[in-house]
């Protein structure tokens, strides 16, 4: 009994441990406000429920210990099986718990949705008026990471890099398996998928070096599917826009097909010219010649049937745009 | 068209010599123990000449109890497969950094971390549970046998059946790299071309079968079969909680096998569901398996809150607190199951609302977990608390699975999920879940009912041994997991660069090796005990003065459980019975209908696993001439009428007669 109260000792002092080491988590001190806000409700939702599981454990363990068999002084009530006054505590405590919890979930799930543009920089600072926020194109492919800036005309591959304190907006899809768009110091994940597009809200608030990844796991080369993501100033960031501009490579729709092509470890690439249309036709999968793009395959499906709505399903796709990921087009019209 | 005829792939599809893995030393010194164990084991059992007793008394036997029982050794059999790959992966984690590769190449340890879900949660978890159902439920409700006795025997061997197909994957061929739901893009023909991810699929078709139609019987047991005077508030809460658990079996299992149904075309016929093109979408898939998927944790978790509310209750000295509303907490987990499958995808891009809906639904089933919990604490409270085996199982699980429940309820809240999906945290929190609620329950409720089935108690010692290792071994495992998931590790996850993280995998090896020596110490407790049986005999039945009708029943049973049915007024009918001097009647017995073992049940499975193994293999004319042989065989045994006996009114009264005697020693 000596070795299992040891044993049991040092598992309590390791979980301290635990979790004072988990205070340099990078999901507990992340460096972006959007991360930062889901650390924060992190700490609150545990905070809460550990006004209910901690006296559980502590009576749970103390009942256990008082009313044991060798201890005649307790009291022994065996017929004493309800208590009118008890359920209504055992029932309402969790459920006001849960009450608060469910408002906090309704309002950060509603804040913190990954599809809405950011209104602040970091808890003090507003997003400036004017300020537009850097769009990013990713595509999650077999198995490496491609970074189209469409704005600046320019790829990469495996490396990601954004001014610091500058709200980007990336829109996420995929050549082939399901990923998971995960940048832990920034903000939350989203699903790369497919012939889909998803999209993400971030901003990075301290220059540096963060590790970027897939978090879905997506066959043979997932494990090495990482990125480093630079938090640059914005001079740096120019900077280092204008060396990739000066790289020769060019991301044609031929060099995207080779690109493609399921790889493991790749090294990071830039390209110096990007084909302007070549994202969206990566999710609408058409990027090889001859292939009919997702959105006219169903448009056309649909305009036989509904042909005089075909206008109205157009502006109602363009409402429909901030939609979760959801097929690239014409999934409504059907 | 013959002159395209290739005899050799109509007859062996495409298995050749090249599917089994002779070049791999791990997969080969796997194979080389089990066939030198299975080798020995076929000859001892010639040698001893148990070939027909094992036939006429187990294979083909249609007594709940005894296939009870088998579903438990099933259960424990995979146990130790579906462990072995756990430390494997451990131990892979632990080393797997820097410039060190581990010892598993990619696509074994992918192989292995699909097969260690599956095995644990089908063929381990399931079997388990469901045999703890069928041995308990026509006891507990004072019934002879469950309402379709060889669909219970033909269920059990679907279930093994597709345990078998599972080995095989092993040695022939591959199993999927997928991951164990076997998310499409990943699992589909272009993706996935080998033969792993159809072995996952008709393993699971086939064990599917089973577990379907054991669900459909024990509900029919449970709604139609109660001993007269048992309203369905006069239920004992195991039987509750089995009944709610089988509804969700037969509400859920239908959808996995359409969802596996669907993606089979896929990969057999190239239809378009879940692909990339063609306008097929993996979304549906990621839904319609967690809309199975959902339901099937609380499948597993819901019985064994039953068991711990007999084994609190018993060991308190007390009925439980709280009945009523322990019924009412169970009906409504059951049907709030359906209501979060979302929460396994936040991040696939639903709306806001639509994941604050899933959200907020998952966090009002903690409510009535958290009911529950309270009351089997106040069942403690103010009782007199005998710490055996199984109640310490129960106070090790209380401590253990609120933890659990809380990481679960912040998992539910979505942007918090954003940043711990898919990480280890996740996998810590549903470790913890089903570790320390399903696992440490079924633990205890072997250790409980064990005397019930086999007339002796487990040894003491080891079983203490076996909940202190596994418990602090559970700590020493999983903890770590949940530092690393805060630090930003993912699942699945085969080689590392970040040194600092390496400590926290080598702490969760260590407790992987401590919950090693708990299943260890669980064996030797089973293998001591049956060397101590004389000393550790149960003759009355009831060794822990129990509550429920199966205590009042000789250890083990007559293969009849009781010679009359018994009459029940109250909710712990036994204990009611024993306040009231209860005499037990010694005269008077009719003989008694019984049904009759058959065949059937293990034949149609084997020609099932035949039938799933030539449709993986795409040897298409086995294929055909088998499932012929599968429709054939089902239809010849309709014809069978040979079904049923009756135990004549001398060998009842001779065994009750016996039974007298032998509580009069007592």
């Amino acid at each position: 009994m000596q070795l299992f109260k040891y044993l049991r000792g040092a598992s309590l002092t390791l979980l301290v441990a635990a979790l004072l080491s988990g205070c340099d988590a990078v999901v507990m001190s992340p460096s972006g406000d959007v991360a930062v806000q889901q650390r924060d409700l992190l700490v609150w939702a545990t905070v809460l429920m550990l006004l209910v599981i901690v006296p559980v454990i502590v009576l749970t363990l103390w009942f256990a210990w008082h009313y044991r068999e060798g201890n005649t002084k307790a009291n022994y009530k065996p017929d004493w099986t309800h208590s009118t006054v008890l359920e209504l505590v055992i029932w309402s405590v969790p459920l006001m718990i849960i009450i608060a919890l469910g408002a906090m979930t309704w309002v950060s799930t509603h804040k913190l949705d990954p599809y809405r543009p950011l209104d602040r920089i970091d808890a003090q600072t507003p997003v400036p008026v004017g300020l537009e926020p850097l769009t990013v194109e990713v595509v999650a492919l077999d198995w490496k990471w491609l970074f189209i800036y469409p704005e600046q005309g320019i790829a990469t591959v495996n490396e990601l890099a954004a001014p610091v304190n500058h709200p980007i907006r990336f829109k996420i899809t995929a050549s082939t398996m399901m990923n998971s768009f995960f940048i832990p110091a920034m903000a939350g994940q989203i699903y790369a998928m497919a012939g889909m597009e998803t999209k993400l809200h971030g901003v990075i608030n301290e220059p540096g070096v963060y590790q970027g990844f897939s978090a879905n796991y997506s066959g043979a080369g997932y494990s090495q599917m990482k990125f480093d993501f630079h938090g640059l100033s914005e001079e740096d960031f120019a900077s280092w826009v204008a060396k990739v501009k000066a790289s020769d490579g060019n991301l044609s729709r031929d060099q995207y097909l080779q690109l493609e092509e399921p790889s493991i470890d790749d090294p990071v690439s830039y390209y110096g010219q990007v084909d302007p249309t070549l994202y969206k036709a990566i999710f609408n999968r058409c990027v090889e010649p001859g292939q009919t793009c997702m959105e006219d395959m169903m448009y056309h499906g649909g305009m036989d049937k509904h042909a005089g709505h075909h206008g109205d399903a157009k502006a109602e796709h363009a409402d429909h745009q901030d939609h979760a990921g959801h097929q690239s087009h014409g999934g409504h019209h059907e | 068209m013959f002159e395209n005829l290739d005899l050799t792939k109509l007859i062996f599809g495409r298995l050749t010599w090249d599917a089994i893995p002779f070049h791999d030393p791990i997969i080969l010194g796997t194979f080389a123990v089990v066939a030198l164990g299975g080798i020995a084991l076929l000859a001892a059992l010639t040698r001893y000449k148990l070939w027909g007793y094992l036939w006429n008394e187990w294979f083909t036997t249609i007594d709940h109890k005894k296939i009870g029982i088998m579903y438990i050794i099933l259960g424990l059999v995979m146990l130790l497969r579906g462990f072995a790959d756990a430390i494997m992966m451990r131990l892979h984690q632990a080393m797997a950094f820097g410039d060190s590769t581990g010892y598993l190449p990619p696509h074994h340890y992918d192989q292995i971390f699909t097969a260690h879900g599956v095995i644990m949660i089908f063929f381990v978890a399931m079997p388990l549970v469901t045999g703890i159902m069928n041995y308990l439920i026509p006891l507990q409700i004072g019934t002879r046998d469950v309402a379709f006795p060889f669909l219970n025997n033909f269920s059990f061997w679907m279930t093994t059946g597709g345990a078998v197909l599972m080995m095989m994957s092993l040695f022939i061929g591959e199993f999927a790299k997928t991951g164990w739901l076997a998310y499409p893009p990943l699992s589909g023909i272009l993706q996935s071309p080998g033969v792993g991810v159809d072995y996952y699929i008709w393993a699971l078709q086939i064990a599917g079968v089973g577990t379907l139609l054991s669900g459909v019987n024990l509900l029919v047991t449970i709604v139609k079969m109660r001993a007269p005077g048992m309203s369905l508030m006069k239920m004992p809460v195991f039987t509750w909680t089995s009944l709610c658990t089988n509804v969700l079996i037969v509400a859920a299992f239908p959808v996995l096998t359409a969802v596996l149904a669907m993606l089979s075309m896929d990969r057999y016929l190239d239809t378009a569901f879940f692909t990339n093109d063609l306008g097929g979408n993996a979304m549906m898939y990621v839904n319609l398996i967690w809309i199975w998927g959902h339901p099937e944790v609380y499948i597993l978790i819901l019985p064994v809150f039953g068991i711990f509310s007999e084994i609190v209750a018993t060991y308190s000295r007390k009925p439980l607190f709280g009945y009523t509303s322990m019924v009412y907490a169970t009906v409504v987990i059951t049907v709030l199951s359906y209501l979060v499958w979302l929460h396994h995808f936040f991040t696939m891009g639903s709306g806001a609302s639509v994941n604050s809906f899933f959200g907020i639904t998952t966090m009002i089933i903690s409510i009535p977990t958290g009911a529950k919990i309270f009351n089997w604490l106040f069942t403690m409270f103010r009782g007199r608390i005998k710490f055996d085996v199984p109640m310490l199982w129960t106070v090790g699980f209380m401590v253990t699975f609120v933890i659990g429940g809380m990481t679960g309820v912040l998992l539910a809240v979505p942007p918090v999920d954003f940043v711990l999906h898919n990480s280890l945290f996740l996998i810590a929190h549903f470790h913890n879940v089903i570790i320390g609620g399903v696992l440490f329950g079924l633990f205890a409720g072997i250790t409980y009912w064990f005397p019930k089935a086999t007339g002796y108690k487990l040894d003491e010692f080891w079983g203490k041994m076996s909940f202190w290792f596994w418990l602090i071994g559970f700590y020493f495992a999983f903890m770590p997991l949940y530092v690393l998931g805060l630090m930003g590790v993912t699942r699945r996850v085969s080689h590392f660069e970040d040194q600092s993280l390496q400590i926290w995998f080598q702490i969760a090896a260590l407790g992987a090796f401590l919950i090693a020596i708990g299943i260890a110490a669980f064996i030797i407790q089973l293998v001591v005990s049956f060397l101590r049986r004389e000393s550790l005999q149960d003759e009355t039945g009831d060794p822990w003065d129990g509550r429920t009708l199966e205590w009042s029943t000789s250890s083990p049973p007559p293969p009849y459980n009781f010679a009359f049915t018994p009459r029940v007024h109250d909710l712990d009918a036994w204990w009611q019975m024993k306040q009231h001097g209860f005499q037990r009647p010694e005269s008077g017995f009719i003989p008694i209908h019984m049904p009759k073992g058959t065949w059937a049940g293990i034949v149609l499975s084997g020609i099932s696993v035949v039938v799933g193994f030539a449709l993986i293999w795409h040897m298409w004319l086995l294929a055909g001439v088998s499932f012929v042989a599968l429709i054939g065989t089902a239809i010849y045994h309709t014809f069978n009428y040979d079904r049923d006996y009756y135990i004549p009114a001398e060998e009842v009264e001779r065994i009750e007669a016996e039974r007298t005697r032998v509580l009069a020693n007592v």
